[in-house]
């Protein structure tokens, strides 16, 4: 049984002919399965490399080099939220955003949380410092999080 | 410059400014019309008369750029986006993108069309889903109205696609050559140069980087002329002749200890003090600065007496640091200590390193976990020297590395270290610790 979905594999098959290349095609592919997995499994790696006439261990040495990218021994919670940790950010109470949400969730970053709803991350200046301290779920910016703010989107997030 | 009339922002703010009528019926694609009026080659003289210089960072002109891609070249040639914007302290471009998309992309019709670009690949993070949906939505309308495709805009010959192209939440992927081997669908890995991207690019063909920002000003300067954004900023100094002027509007991002953070544009050249006291409403809790950084992450620091630095290309060099950069002002109040400053920062680029060159992957590394002990109440007065040993050995300047990342991890070292020399001497001799809960929980991740 693959693992790419008919859906998948048409999706990806769209992107084909934008590029000069079929490898172009490696990141787009790799989100549209992690984006529906939670997790870009092994065989997710081998069809992904036959769709685009590669070796696996092409597409193996470009996803390994994102740390974007999750395994499946570290598949993803239902939401990503991450925690923005640079200057801007820290200079007003990131850092402690990220332990309060830890504490909150009981992980530490990279971890799910027990409901598997959650997944924390620190995230490196995610280009929205003017509402610092902020977070990113999955890919929207959400701006000037205090704690209470921080734990009502947690209650949102877990519903 | 009390009449100075925003051209960038301008539309931000409006009802539906994202969409292509509000965005046409005030005054949008103009300026591709007056480009399309004239030759490619014209539109290339134009760009250069104008000056304009790449708002990503390095202010490369931006018609000379262009000028290096090979003459009569038969084959593609292609421009890339970049909209990695991942340098601490920008979001400029998000905005733009976010708020006023087609203004981004008349910029980029127009630099295909001058350079003969037919693709233009955008680059854009992971994580500006909304900018991303914005693009897509107006990049769609572009389509159904045949400003794209074959024969775009209705005029014979000029093919021009543009396809938007999500990266993976790395830093390095902004750097010009890490963004195109990320492009095929590789590890972002900077290329060793030359060539430059302008002979041997994405796919190995010609290609054009440029900067949203960058672009964004092209349909500026063919409505209201190169006399209209030269009579902008800052101009070249004669007694320099390689200085070729700091000119137009710019977008300065403001963020850390101050008041009213934000995104606003000026002139090239307002002075780090009006930045912070005029449109930022001053260091937030009556408090003095003790350092801003002018430009992202990478520029390093100017101290409170040198507040008066301009914000153009030249000043913030003058002043000791790297750049102007992205324009992207990270203000820090006096109430903060330098070395937690500095130990973020390079946490930062130690994070981000691509790995490639062991100067750059180990020294940002050391420099980090010299900082870490620093803080734990364990440093020795000998590792300011250590510390600045290791910044001035790695980066492109000395010579060691592939790339600029290494420049930018070492500059805010070598600032920080020679301008707040005191701060580390009096951590280091209290053998205080603060080891943050920050630190507790981020400890061995990734
Ligand atoms: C480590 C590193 C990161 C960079 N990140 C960006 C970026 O996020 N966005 C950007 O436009 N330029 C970035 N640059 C500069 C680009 O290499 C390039 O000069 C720029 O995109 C050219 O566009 P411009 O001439 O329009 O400014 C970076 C450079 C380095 C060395
Ligand atoms: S300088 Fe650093 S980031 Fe740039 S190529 Fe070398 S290792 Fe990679
Ligand atoms: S530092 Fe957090 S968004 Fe820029």
């Amino acid at each position: 049984m693959p693992v790419l979905t008919p859906a998948m594999v048409e999706k990806i098959k769209a992107f084909i002919p934008r590029y000069p290349s079929k490898q172009a095609v490696t990141l787009p592919a790799l989100h549209i399965v992690q984006d529906e997995l939670r997790c870009v499994p092994r065989e997710a790696i081998v069809e992904i490399a036959a769709l685009l006439d590669l070796k696996p261990a092409e597409v193996d040495d470009t996803l390994s080099f994102y740390g974007f990218y999750r395994d499946e021994k570290h598949k993803l919670g239902k939401h990503r939220l991450w925690v923005c940790r640079s200057l801007p950010c820290m200079l007003r109470g990131g850092e402690q955003l990220l332990a309060h949400l830890c504490e909150k969730l009981h992980v530490k970053p990279g971890e799910n949380s027990s409901d598997g709803k959650i997944t924390l991350e620190f995230a490196e200046c995610i280009g929205a410092c003017e509402q610092a301290p902020c977070v990113l779920v999955n890919d929207e910016i959400k701006g000037n999080i205090d704690d209470a703010k921080a734990d009502a989107l947690v209650a949102e997030l877990r519903k | 410059m009390a009449n100075f009339e925003p051209v960038l922002l301008k539309n931000v703010g409006v009802k539906d400014s994202h969409t292509l009528k509000v965005y046409k019926d005030r005054g949008g694609y103009k300026g591709l019309d007056a480009a399309l009026a004239k030759s490619p080659a014209e539109c290339v003289q134009i760009t250069k008369d104008s000056a304009l210089r790449g708002r990503g960072g390095a202010g490369f002109p931006t018609g000379v750029k262009w000028t290096f891609l090979p003459k009569d070249y038969t084959g593609p040639i292609f421009l890339c986006i970049n909209a990695d914007e991942s340098e601490p302290g920008t979001f400029n471009n998000r905005i733009l993108m976010e708020d006023d998309p087609h203004q981004v992309l008349e910029g980029v019709m127009m630099a295909c069309y001058a350079t003969r670009a037919t693709v233009a690949y955008f680059y854009i993070r992971y994580e500006y889903g909304h900018a991303f949906r914005r693009l897509e939505a107006a990049i769609n309308e572009l389509y159904k109205a045949k400003m794209l495709g074959k024969d775009a805009c209705g005029k014979k010959g000029f093919n021009c696609d543009i396809y938007l192209h999500r990266g993976a939440a790395a830093y390095i992927c902004g750097e010009e050559t890490g963004l195109i081997e990320s492009l095929e669908g590789k590890r972002a890995w900077p290329r060793i140069k030359p060539p430059f991207p302008a002979i041997e690019g994405a796919f190995r063909k010609p290609t054009v980087v440029n900067n949203p920002e960058t672009l964004a000003c092209l349909p500026h300067i063919f409505t209201r002329g190169v006399q209209w954004f030269k009579s902008i900023g800052v101009p070249a100094d004669p007694k320099n002749p390689r200085d070729v002027g700091s000119y137009g509007p710019k977008l300065f991002c403001v963020s850390g200890h101050v008041n009213k953070p934000s995104c606003f544009e000026a002139p090239l050249g307002i002075t780090c003090r009006e930045a912070i006291d005029v449109h930022s409403g001053g260091v937030w809790k009556g408090r003095k600065a003790k350092a801003v950084v002018p430009g992202g992450m990478s520029m390093g620091f100017l101290t409170e007496a040198e507040l008066d630095c301009k914000l153009d290309f030249n000043d913030p060099i003058a002043k000791g640091c790297l750049g102007l950069g992205t324009a992207a002002l990270m203000v820090v109040d006096d109430a903060t200590n330098m070395v937690d400053v500095l130990f973020n920062s390079c946490r930062f680029f130690s994070h981000e390193s691509c790995g490639q060159c062991t100067p750059c992957r180990e020294g940002t590394a050391w420099m980090t976990k010299i900082l870490s002990r620093i803080r734990r109440g364990k440093g020795e007065l000998s590792d300011i020297d250590q510390l600045l040993e290791v910044a001035n050995t790695i980066g492109t300047m000395p010579g060691t590395t592939i790339c600029g990342l290494a420049d930018g991890a070492a500059w805010p070292v070598k600032n920080a270290v020679q301008k707040y020399k005191q701060d580390f001497v009096d951590f280091i001799n209290s053998k205080r610790s603060i080891i943050r809960a920050d630190e507790l929980v981020t400890a061995g991740a990734h």
